[in-house]
């Protein structure tokens, strides 16, 4: 058969072909070198590299986020709670037709065009597996209504998770403070590590000073995953610890009275209990709705409140900064006797002005026809103004400035909330380094009275009614009052931190001036005995003050005549104490505008005071264990 | 051929003459079958119904083989043009009114079963360039060379036309296989491959998208790891997680949850590697090396010019599959759809791999006992 083709030479061809096969042979050979060299690479060379990287690829660590403690307040009323709530996730990944879907959603649960944004915003930023949010805050309506259609939307979830809500809302607002979305600014203040995972951070008060305590630590849970990103089995776990529960000084319902006694006037209540420092209530008017911010506070809600003239959100109680007025005359004349200038049963004589030699300036009484000759107690239940006048040209503004400072004037009190704001006791290195000017005797009888430069917080007027309740005797004021272990149940309370007490030369001095406010609410020529003093079963001593707002702030718009007549009247203070023997409670009033401090501001103090007799605070059992 | 066809031993030797079979050969290949299918159960995730599949498309594919093997090899040479004009004519109808699928035109719907004409040029190209040159005087020369170039371009640019790059190639090894072995000379070797070199660019330009991205991706899979790279990183994964002694059948993460695409198909070398780890590639690619050297020693022992260059072109062809699914696997070369012979899931091919046998069997097993 071969043989029929004569031009064939088979040996030759035989031989060609050994060699072509032999040669191929050789090739296959360094091929399947090359293989198994690459194999080998990739399994003994770099086998520890993907042995890492299949292991990145099976396990996924997941954080859990820990439940944030909760807020009481000192009997056990709760200030911040954790609710279950319902949000609706898509996984992109599972859903063919995102727009679709959302416009199918549409029609049985409400989702507005901001949600829609927001979720693109999000889509774009997650991974395809991952769900994304669209509705926060689900009804249970509208939970019910979903799980009936849910088969005809694969890839849309409803989540269960806690959401922060405050019961009491507007009423403690600023003193609870708010959580809201954690910011990059955020993390910055906190380990980042902690808080993956968790949606809420302390924006303001509590929430915000006690982020530490509140947050808990996270758990982590690590699960093999396949691809797609879902979990397969749990191969670790450690469970998240929640956070410390706190329990406050502060007293719900006499928030509440306070809240209410303010009305409808922009103001500040602070109520301290002299024997502690620990604050029974803290509110600042006008307030806002704390659960607002806890989702993310809708942008016109937002613009309403930062653009309300009457800043909503400023904490006027820690953070507003008013001529004290009158109110600090009860120092000035612990100064005066102090120092020797003055005796208590020394008469005065008050006209309704004086004047400053070299000038015919009249700084006048608030009453213009004087209040004739006057003592101590009196001038302070009168609160005559020249009297102080008078005083204030003996002691001078140093001594003045010594004594406003002992009493913490003009100081941050370093109260455990947020953000609180100092004030100003002028002295004369202040003036000199804040203007470069020397300091002028008018600018002390301003101040003797509480006003001119001197500007305070009603935070630190509580404190100086406080340490004079205490009879020099005081405590840093605070609002923790105990926080409970999370995961042993153990209760530990705070202690009060003693301020340095004001040791005076003779304390017969406190008597005087007690006295004196004790006549401001009991004597019948009292400036607050007609708006205080009336029914009264408990001994109380207090002081009024009214500050001259002299001039609109320069940026405000110009108001309408009506307004303009409320901006530029006083604002109304006063500050009390009581019982005055053994006192359990100082108040400090403060009425943005109001007017007369004894009529406007001492009804709401003694408002507060009526609530805390009606009411004494109880001691929970759970939190009077401590320690 | 055998002495001793009474003793008891020998009857089955006899019964492996009478039936066409080469013993050594099926063995191999059969061993290289079961493993498939148990690398394919584990890299199914444990299905049943892929491994029965599986193991039907092997005995339909071995049963074709074994009838191919009792043609003589003489029937196939003088079928080979006719088969190979049949290949190119239904081509040509795939061109014109083929399905598509996923982009590509391959598929011809003959009513009953949809089949790739493409698969059986693996066949018919070399065993026509085979039986051109079983008359002409060998080494050829330049005008035999160009008819034998010729019938191997026809095919392959219709298929690289579909287009199916992998299949294309294939084809165009099979066939180049058959050149080489009938004495192409090493000077045009040597300039083809400059040729192709030079020719690279022009390919580049020509390409489709989808394997431009291929070959960006082969160059740096880092480039996009979700999306084209993917495939590769993953597999890569798998392999080097696999380590020396593999990480155990049925433990291997990487298919199992997922991550690795096509696992079953043209990447379950990757789970074989991360199960089984480097002993069991060796092991693989050792049969694979016997089946080879087997098919060589065949195309050796073989009587006539159209059965040496068949048997020696059907056998490199052979390797070219394993090479260039491992090397792309392995991350080695470009990912073009070749899937590993006899263990990848799918039909088509395997049966046509095992039809190729099932003609080494026959050219094996019908020698004439003149020769030695």
């Amino acid at each position: 058969m071969a043989a029929d083709n004569a031009i064939k030479n088979h040996a030759a061809e035989r031989s060609m072909f050994l060699l072509r096969t032999a040669v191929a042979g050789a090739v296959i050979a360094v091929l399947v070198g090359v293989l198994l060299f690459r194999v080998s690479y990739l399994q003994v060379l770099r086998h520890g590299y993907y042995e890492t990287r299949s292991q990145d690829n099976r396990m996924r660590v997941q954080v859990m986020p820990p439940v944030r403690g909760l807020i009481y307040d000192r009997n056990g009323v709760i200030l911040a709670d954790n609710l279950p709530a319902y949000r609706l996730e898509i996984v992109p990944e599972q859903v063919e037709d995102l727009s679709a879907t959302l416009d199918r959603l549409a029609n049985i649960i409400e989702i507005r065009d901001a949600d829609r944004d927001r979720f693109h915003e999000r889509v774009a930023k997650t991974p395809r597996f991952r769900g994304v949010p669209i509705r926060l805050n689900l009804s249970q309506r509208e939970v019910a209504r979903f799980e009936v259609n849910r088969g005809d939307f694969p890839g849309v979830e409803i989540r269960a998770g806690l959401t922060r809500h405050y019961p009491l809302g507007a009423v403690a607002a600023h003193l609870v403070g708010y959580v809201g979305g954690i910011t990059v600014q955020d993390l910055r203040r906190v380990d980042e590590k902690r808080y993956r995972g968790s949606n809420h951070i302390g924006k303001s008060g509590v929430e915000y000073s006690y982020e530490s305590r509140l947050h808990g630590e996270p758990g982590s849970r690590v699960v093999e995953t396949n691809a797609s990103g879902r979990a397969l089995r749990e191969l670790e776990m450690n469970r998240p610890t929640a956070g410390e529960s706190l329990y406050l000084t502060i007293d719900a319902r006499l928030q509440k009275a306070a809240f209410d006694a303010l009305g409808d006037q922009d103001g500040a209540v602070v109520a301290m209990d002299p024997n502690t420092g620990g604050l029974l209530a803290l509110v600042s008017k006008p307030s806002y709705d704390p659960d607002l911010f806890v989702d993310g506070i809708s942008h016109i809600n937002y613009k309403r409140l930062i653009t309300d003239p009457h800043k909503p959100l400023f904490n006027r109680a820690l953070q507003g900064q008013y001529p004290p007025g009158s109110t600090v005359k009860p120092v000035m004349a612990l100064a005066g006797l102090e120092t020797d200038q003055i005796e208590a049963d020394k008469q005065v004589w008050c006209p309704g002005f004086i004047t400053l030699p070299g000038s015919n300036h009249r700084y006048r009484d608030w009453k213009r026809s004087g209040h004739g000759w006057v003592d101590m107690p009196e001038a302070i239940f009168r609160s005559s103004d020249v009297y102080f006048y008078k005083l204030g040209l003996k002691l001078g503004i140093d001594n003045i400035h010594r004594y406003g400072e002992l009493f913490g004037l003009g100081a941050r009190t370093g109260v455990d909330l947020p953000r609180e704001n100092s004030g100003i006791m002028p002295s004369r290195a202040w003036k000199n380094g804040t203007r470069n000017q020397p300091w002028y005797p008018g600018e002390t009888l301003n101040t003797i009275i509480g006003q001119g430069f001197m500007t305070t917080t009603p935070l630190q007027l509580a404190q100086m009614t406080s340490r004079i309740a205490g009879r020099g005797d005081g405590y840093k004021p605070h609002v923790l009052r105990a926080w409970k272990n999370p995961v042993d149940g153990s209760v530990t309370s705070s202690t009060p931190t003693p301020l340095r007490p004001i040791q005076l030369n003779d304390p017969a001095h406190w008597q005087v001036v007690i006295k004196g406010m004790e006549e401001v609410i009991g004597n019948p020529r009292g400036t607050a005995y007609h708006y205080v003093g009336q029914n009264l079963d408990y001994t109380i001593a207090g002081k009024s003050g009214s500050a001259q707002v002299t001039k609109l702030a320069q940026n405000e718009a110009a108001p309408d005549l009506e307004d303009v007549e409320h901006q530029f009247r006083d604002h109304a203070l006063f500050v009390a104490f009581a019982p005055i023997e053994n006192p359990e409670i100082a108040v400090a009033v403060l009425v943005e505008h109001g007017g007369g401090g004894s009529s406007v501001a001492g009804p709401v103090a003694r408002q507060v005071i009526d609530a805390f007799r009606a009411q004494p605070p109880v001691l929970q059992a759970s939190t009077g264990s401590g320690r | 051929m055998n002495a001793n066809a009474t003793n008891a031993p020998s009857t089955l030797s006899e019964w492996l003459v009478y039936w066409r079979i080469d013993l050594q050969l099926l063995v191999a290949l059969l061993c290289c079958a079961a493993l498939g299918l148990f690398v394919l159960y584990s890299a199914s995730g444990q299905s049943s119904a892929v491994v029965i599949n599986q193991s039907i498309r092997l005995g339909i594919g071995l049963f074709g083989m074994l009838l191919v093997a009792q043609i003589p090899p003489e029937w196939f040479r003088v079928a080979a043009p006719w088969v190979f004009g049949f290949g190119v004519f239904l081509l040509v109808l795939v061109v014109l009114l083929g399905d598509t699928a996923m982009g590509a035109r391959r598929w011809l719907d003959l009513g009953i079963v949809r089949f790739q004409p493409s698969e059986l040029m693996k066949l018919a190209a070399p065993l026509a360039v085979a039986a051109y040159f079983r008359d002409r005087s060998l080494p050829p020369n330049l005008r035999d060379v160009g008819i034998g170039a010729l019938l191997i371009a026809v095919p392959v640019l219709l298929v690289a036309d579909q287009p199916d790059l992998g299949t294309a190639l294939l084809i165009a090894a099979a066939g180049g296989f058959a050149l080489y072995f009938a004495g192409l000379r090493w000077r045009i070797i040597l300039l083809l491959v400059i040729a192709a070199a030079a020719a690279a660019p022009a390919l580049w330009f020509n390409m489709h998208d989808y394997q431009q991205e291929r070959v960006l991706t082969f160059l740096n899979p880092a480039r996009d790891p979700t999306g084209a790279g993917y495939h590769i990183s993953q597999s890569k994964i798998a392999i080097g997680s696999g380590g020396v002694f593999g990480k155990g059948w049925l433990n291997g993460s990487q298919a199992h949850l997922n991550f690795l695409p096509e696992s079953d198909t043209d990447f379950v070398f990757a789970v074989f590697a991360e199960e089984t780890g480097l002993f069991g590639v060796m092991a693989l690619l050792g049969l694979y090396c016997f089946i080879v050297a087997r098919g060589l020693y065949i195309a050796m022992k073989s009587q006539d010019t159209f059965q040496r260059l068949a048997a020696g072109s059907l056998s490199l062809t052979f390797f070219i599959y394993v090479f260039v699914n491992i090397g792309m696997v392995a991350g080695l070369l470009p990912v073009v759809g070749v899937p590993l012979p006899l263990i990848s899931y799918g039909g088509t091919s395997m049966v046509i791999l095992l039809l190729s046998f099932g003609i080494l069997m026959s050219i094996h097993t019908h020698r004439k006992l003149l020769a030695t």
